[in-house]
């Protein structure tokens, strides 16, 4: 009888499977998160091209090859939005970063692709990085505390928000 | 009169003649004018069409990239070689896992994953090594907090058990509790669900294939590996973890096994029922760059026979605390105990005292080293060196 009782369950998974969430993982669209950040201002979508010395910094923080020529981003006056996608064990996370005055001002994570170490979605993580700025060694201000279990889903979010404090120095600089 | 009459039609010939040729001079500028403002247009239109090309590579490539960032079909991996030097062994220099990952999303709720293992280099008859399928199941994402598994998966216990990357964990081996008590690395084949009430909550529940021991009732030796396993017998686990606080863990699993004989399989005469319960719990706690694991497990298994062994009870427990000095560099130390038999009377709880150093030549890649002091039931004390990686 018991034997049938691991049966039964998977049955009625997969019973219910139709019913699962076509947008599961996605818990902010680009658009909305860019829209929240700047209120009622209009951002001016930017396309920031990397240079071979840029790429060699970018790929020091997320310590592999990074093969995009740029990066799109949006700005209004000295504050930026970036979307960025970095891989945690297999899957892309895309996480938002809102930068004003080159300090992390909101920081969310809108999709996140993989099974296990979710946790960096919740607000109780994210909210370390809030008023992060980049130290002389492109390290973050902040210390950030990990969860186990999720270790490279927070190692990647660590770099995105380390990524994104220097693309916006280099931006805002080039601005100026 | 005359002459004033001369002067003046002169004059006016020379403004007159001065006029036209400079009339003639701006028709000049305004054409060579025109002509670069259309050199100018040509320019600019020209500019616009490299723009446009310019982005339209960039967007090919960005695809391109993009492509196989979101690929549905996934491979990774990790590996480890351990050099092992203890005062009343030989030493041993051992690849001693190989292990590569492949995965496939089917859709965005349906995906596969899969762990395929080399131990000890090479596998055959009257070679050390052993070839292994540690994960192969189907996961489906019934809504955004629930999922459910089937096929052969690890056991969702102890804190090795499912994360077991050499970058991951201090120590060139795994700890002798997860190893011997718990039984790491420990799977089954099985229905599973995980469900996540709130965040940082997670509750997970399986119905398993069951361990299978000797007459030695040691629970190690019981893992059946899922290969042409007996399934008379079945185990149910549940896990409840809490990692809502960043850099705090806790977490407790309990499981029934409701005889890890099998019915007396491996017995030549009629036993009694074993069923057996294993209980674990441990926590792990990260304050900036220090951090604390600490675990304890212990089986209560029933029946005449395993009592008689002093193996009814199998117990142990470990602390490791650990400081990141920077970031290739972290340092552990870790005391451990653990007795597979604690029913008896008699002292046979293994003490183990580790200290040791992981360095991070990529975060990816570690090279590590250990000594360890062995007491109580063993004596004997040794180092440690290796090396691992993952990707």
């Amino acid at each position: 009888m018991k034997k049938y009782f691991s049966l039964s369950i998977f049955a009625v998974a997969m019973a219910f499977s139709h019913v699962a969430l076509a947008a599961k993982g996605v818990y902010q669209t680009p658009a909305a998160f860019i829209s929240q950040s700047f209120v009622d201002r209009t951002a001016q979508a930017k396309v920031l091209w990397l240079t071979k010395d840029d790429k060699a910094v970018v790929a020091d923080i997320l310590q592999h090859k990074f093969n995009r020529m740029r990066i799109r981003y949006w700005q209004v006056d000295n504050e930026t939005v970036w979307i960025l996608n970095e891989i945690g064990k297999e899957k892309p996370i895309t996480i938002g970063v809102h930068i004003k005055k080159n300090y992390i001002n909101r920081y969310k994570v809108l999709t996140f692709r993989e099974s296990r170490g979710d946790e960096v979605r919740h607000e109780f993580f994210s909210q370390q990085f809030i008023n992060a700025t980049l130290n002389k060694d492109n390290r973050l201000s902040k210390n950030v505390d990990g969860i186990t279990g999720a270790t490279l889903s927070v190692r990647a979010t660590k770099k995105v928000a380390r990524l994104a404090l220097w693309l916006n120095a280099k931006v805002i600089t080039n601005s100026l | 009169m005359m002459k004033k009459t001369l002067i003046a039609s002169a004059l006016i010939g020379f403004f007159a003649s001065n006029a036209a040729f400079a009339n003639q001079e701006t028709d000049e500028l305004r054409k060579v004018i025109a002509d670069q403002q259309k050199v100018l247009e040509s320019l600019e239109r020209r500019l616009n069409e490299t723009d446009q090309k310019l982005n339209a590579t960039a967007d090919q490539i960005d695809v391109n990239t993009e492509g196989s960032l979101f690929s549905n079909t996934t491979i990774g991996g990790y590996g480890e070689l351990h050099y092992n030097n203890y005062e009343d062994k030989d030493a041993k220099v051992d690849f001693h896992r190989f292990v590569l990952f492949f995965g496939h999303e089917f859709s965005d709720t349906v995906r596969f994953f899969s762990e395929f293992e080399l131990e000890h280099s090479i596998a055959g008859d009257g070679k050390a090594g052993e070839v292994e399928l540690e994960q192969a199941y189907v996961e489906v994402d019934i809504n955004e907090g629930l999922s459910s598994k089937v096929g052969l998966f690890l056991i969702p216990v102890g804190i090795i058990n499912e994360t077991h990357e050499p970058p991951t964990f201090y120590g060139v081996e795994r700890n002798g509790v997860e190893k011997n008590i718990i039984p790491a690395t420990w799977w089954e084949a099985g229905v599973a669900f995980n469900y996540k009430p709130a965040g940082g909550v997670s509750i997970d529940g399986a119905v398993t294939s069951g361990l299978n021991v000797g007459d030695d009732f040691k629970i190690r030796g019981g893992r059946q590996k899922v290969a042409k396993a007996t399934a008379e017998n079945l185990a149910y686990t549940g896990r409840v973890k809490y990692t809502a606080i960043a850099g705090l863990e806790l977490a407790a699993t309990l499981q029934y096994q409701t005889d890890i004989t099998q019915g007396g399989d491996n017995f030549e005469a009629p036993i009694d029922t074993a069923a057996a319960t294993l209980l674990e719990a441990h926590a792990i706690y990260q304050v900036n760059d220090f951090t604390v694991r600490a675990l304890y497990a212990r089986w209560d298994i029933d029946g005449e026979e395993a009592k008689a062994l002093g193996r009814d009870e199998q117990t142990g427990w470990y602390v490791e605390p650990s400081y990141q000095v920077n970031e290739k560099v972290g340092v552990f130390a870790r005391y451990s105990e653990y007795d597979i038999n604690a029913g008896n009377s008699a002292s046979t709880t293994v003490e183990s005292t580790s200290v040791g150093v992981n360095y991070y030549i990529h975060e990816n890649v570690v090279i590590k080293a250990d000594y360890e002091d062995l007491g109580g039931a063993s004596d004997s004390k040794g180092f440690n060196l290796g090396f691992g990686y993952q990707f």
